[in-house]
């Protein structure tokens, strides 16, 4: 954290600095790290297809700002009945898809009546559950009755798995999306890039870009010689390993380290022993040093957490303290729950945080007696073995869902942690919708997880800016994982 | 020649075969369930069994392997998974990078290492010669992606005389193309050559050493004459199986300059379709690159004939 506020107080310089010009630029050209499979943000989870679509090509009935705070999006406003069952959303008159098909309310329910349907494949379909019926009231209003109030739905509304596609062009949308936001979709070259061009049709304020490119450049070699090559102009998250300090000191680039909705943890398999025993999970997580770990993660950039939430969230609550690292501690408890020596697995998936943040563990926990062997695996295999079959002990991943710390109080989960209280706390949390009383017990969570010592909570992932200095408008963190292009524009 | 052709066509079209059960079996073995890699770490369990029938994942092996089977003999490679295109088109995408770079990269390192390989045979245990080996030496030494960081770095960030990756396609014309495709095949290239150059020297040298080239020389043909008529003619055989060689992995094996160059190559395709289990596009690549292979194994044979008119007889 020390890093930001320099670089923080370096970029508002600059943007004071910067005279406005006559001849400004117009196109844009973005480094991804990733190729999405396709570019239907409803039929799939890869965070790529987002990073392209969201809020740019794609718009739903409300979207994620830059703060993550919930802001209107095709919907100008909503009422909320007084028992909290019942949204009714007032859409925007005049708005068009690209393909000049009007967009209205038929739209709406077509949208989210498909994505939870029986044979949906959207990703998160949970998002849609507590949706009762969608009804038509007139062309320009959309009731949804819900099943049960539900605190989080109007958020729910702004992921990009909810946005919203007209029903004669929702099957061709992966090789061919047609939304209605200010960009729409140019050309796809596979393995290359994606370019979106300017909608000149748009119905709210006109995007400042004539053109933006989305350039695929999966290897960490290759991003710093296009950026210093002025090929690419921008990396919203750039895999710049050791190279960082060269392109912060270079002053044809920003450099801005935001924070993500990606909660790093070590994960324990509640559910075997001996990580099913309180004492031993406490131990494990006393024998933790976020410090080293977050000096060892790849990038040497993260802020600690001390449990399932984002540092950037009104709601977070620092529980950092609660273990502090204590190797004598960590073996006290081992002893009392009958353990001299333990031998584990640790499943590392492909990141750098966890195949070179394992090996910081597993010296870590060496100290206290505990004896990992560590066994790397793709994503494929990752998602088999630990993920749906359980088959682990101890496993590094971040999940990047933005405020999912709902996944610990799921059945069947793969940390295999049940706690009624916690349940509790997570079912009233989804009736509340009082601001106040919901960051309470949000915060109630967040103490149970850290008390419970379900799993090993790291560090909040980085995001890791670094755009030419000349451009503004793009976001410093993800709270949601996009690249929204709406306000971008190059000052001189 | 004809009873020649048609056993080699034979032989490869038993590879094929023989090459399809074993990426089939292996693509299935692998673990991992390219439904739930689709839909991530958030979706319920009947989304992904809703797309799992979808990709039609849930039906025996042994029909997958025949369905699969049957569409490749009308022509058909199936439907990828996750780019839900057609795998064909995918395929020639992609081919549209790698042909020309195998081609250009071929070309160059045979414009370099034949001459190289002549001058030096000729000059056998001069300084000139052991320069030009060392030099080779050094080239085979060198690994072809840190040759490409630098060429990257001259070339594109410190002179901007060329793009420090990506391609352009080849919609807009022949020139941005070729000049995306300039740095890469010289780093692939000049590895290649310095091998190349290295097995002509010693084929040359083979030669040279001959009764033949002796009476040529004694009947009074110039130095050069008989280098190049006789001599390289008939060191060919070595060379023409290294450049084969050298072929098909430039086809395919290419997978670290399409990365430090962002290259949309069949090599990535392959390498991205692995990791993602897009199991149809694997096989469908593997079973195009087994088959061009063979194809470059029977022009080879066809081309030792060529310049060895005595293996026609056989």
């Amino acid at each position: 954290m020390k890093l930001v506020r320099p670089i923080l107080a370096a970029l508002a310089l600059s943007l004071v600095s910067t005279a406005p010009a006559l001849a400004q630029r117009t196109d844009l050209v973005l480094g991804v790290v990733l190729e999405p499979p396709h570019l239907d943000p409803t039929a799939g989870a890869a965070a790529a297809i987002d990073e392209i679509v969201y809020a740019n090509v794609f718009e739903g009935l409300t979207r994620i700002g830059p703060a993550g705070e919930v802001q209107p999006a095709l919907a100008e406003s909503w009422e909320i009945s007084d028992d909290g069952k019942v949204y009714t959303f007032k859409l925007h008159e005049g708005v068009k898809f690209h393909d000049g098909s009007d967009f209205d309310a038929e739209d709406v329910k077509f949208s989210l009546d498909r994505a939870r349907a029986e044979d949906s494949t959207n990703a998160q379909k949970m998002l849609f559950a507590q949706i009762d019926t969608v009804e038509v009231v007139d062309p320009a209003t959309v009731r949804v009755t819900l099943k049960q109030p539900q605190g989080s739905f109007l958020y729910n509304m702004g992921w990009g798995d909810a946005v919203i596609v007209a029903e004669e062009t929702a099957e061709a949308n992966k090789d061919n999306p047609v939304g209605t936001g200010p960009f729409k979709f140019d050309n796809w070259a596979r393995g290359s890039s994606v370019t979106i061009s300017k909608n000149p049709d748009y119905w709210g304020e006109p995007a400042m870009l004539e053109k933006a490119e989305f350039r695929f450049i999966p290897d960490v070699a290759a991003s710093v010689p296009a950026l210093l090559s002025e090929d690419v102009h921008a990396f919203p998250n750039m895999q710049a390993g050791d190279a960082l300090a060269q392109i912060e000191a270079d002053p044809r680039f920003e450099v801005v380290i935001g924070s993500t909705e990606g909660e790093t943890i070590l994960s324990i398999n509640n559910g075997k022993p001996p990580f099913d025993d309180l004492k031993v999970r406490q131990a494990i997580s006393y024998a933790l040093n976020r410090e080293e770990i977050i000096a060892g993660n790849g990038s040497g950039l993260g802020t600690p957490i001390g449990s399932h939430f984002s540092p950037a969230n009104d709601a977070y609550v620092d529980l950092t303290g609660a273990y502090p690292h204590d190797p004598e501690k960590a073996k006290e408890l081992l002893k009392e729950a009958g353990h001299e020596t333990i031998e584990a697995t640790l499943k590392l998936p492909p990141p750098a945080y966890a195949r070179e943040g394992g090996q910081v563990i597993a010296s870590q926990l060496r100290n206290v007696g505990i004896n990992l062997e560590l066994i790397p695996l793709e994503w494929a295999d990752w998602l088999e073995q630990v993920f749906t079959n359980k088959d682990y002990d101890l496993s590094i991943v971040s999940h990047t869902e933005p405020n999912d710390i709902e996944i610990y109080s799921r059945p069947d989960y793969y940390f295999q942690y049940q706690n009624p209280e916690f349940n509790a706390v997570i079912e009233e949390l989804d009736v509340t919708s009082d601001e106040a009383k919901r960051k309470e017990l949000y915060g109630k969570a967040q103490q149970i997880l850290s008390d419970d010592a379900v799993v090993g909570f790291l560090f909040q992932l980085p995001k890791i800016g670094v755009w030419d200095a000349r451009l503004e408008g793009l976001w410093e963190n993800s709270p949601v994982q996009a690249n929204d292009l709406t306000k971008v524009r190059w000052t001189e | 020649m004809i009873a020649f052709l048609l056993r080699r066509a034979g032989i490869g079209l038993l590879t094929l075969v023989l090459a399809s059960i074993v990426v089939f079996s292996v693509m299935e073995i692998l673990p991992g369930d390219p439904a739930r890699l689709m839909l991530g770490m958030n979706a319920t369990p009947e989304a992904v069994e809703s797309l799992r029938n979808q990709m039609g994942l849930n039906q025996p092996v042994p029909i997958r392997y025949l369905d699969w089977i049957g569409g490749l003999l009308v022509g058909d490679f199936g439907r990828s998974y996750t780019y839900s295109s057609p795998v064909i088109d995918l395929i020639a995408e992609r081919a549209s990078v790698s042909l020309p770079l195998a081609l250009i990269s071929l070309a160059l390192s045979t414009a370099i290492a034949i001459p190289v390989g002549l001058f030096a045979a000729s000059r056998r245990g001069r300084v000139s010669d052991t320069l030009s080996m060392g030099a080779a030496q050094v080239g085979v030494a060198i690994p072809n992606f840190w040759f490409a960081l630098i060429l990257v770095y001259v070339f594109a960030v410190w002179l901007r005389l060329l793009p420090a990756g990506g391609f352009p396609g080849w919609g807009g014309g022949i020139w941005p193309g070729v000049r995306a495709l300039v740095l890469p095949s010289v780093a692939l290239a000049l590895p290649q050559a310095a091998i190349l150059a290295r097995v002509t020297r010693s084929a040359l040298l083979e030669v040279l050493g001959e009764d033949y080239i002796r009476t040529a020389r004694a009947k009074g043909m110039p130095r050069r004459i008989v280098l190049w008529r006789h001599a390289l003619r008939n060191a060919m055989i070595p060379v023409l199986t290294i450049m084969g060689l050298q072929f098909a992995f430039l086809l395919a094996g290419t997978i670290i300059i399409e990365n430090v160059f962002y290259l949309p190559g069949l090599g990535r395709l392959i390498f991205q379709a692995i990791t993602q289990r897009d199991l149809i596009v694997v096989e469908g690549v593997v079973i195009l690159l087994v088959a061009t292979i063979v194809l470059i194994n029977i022009l080879v044979d066809v081309a030792y004939a060529i310049v060895d008119p005595r293996l026609r007889a056989r």
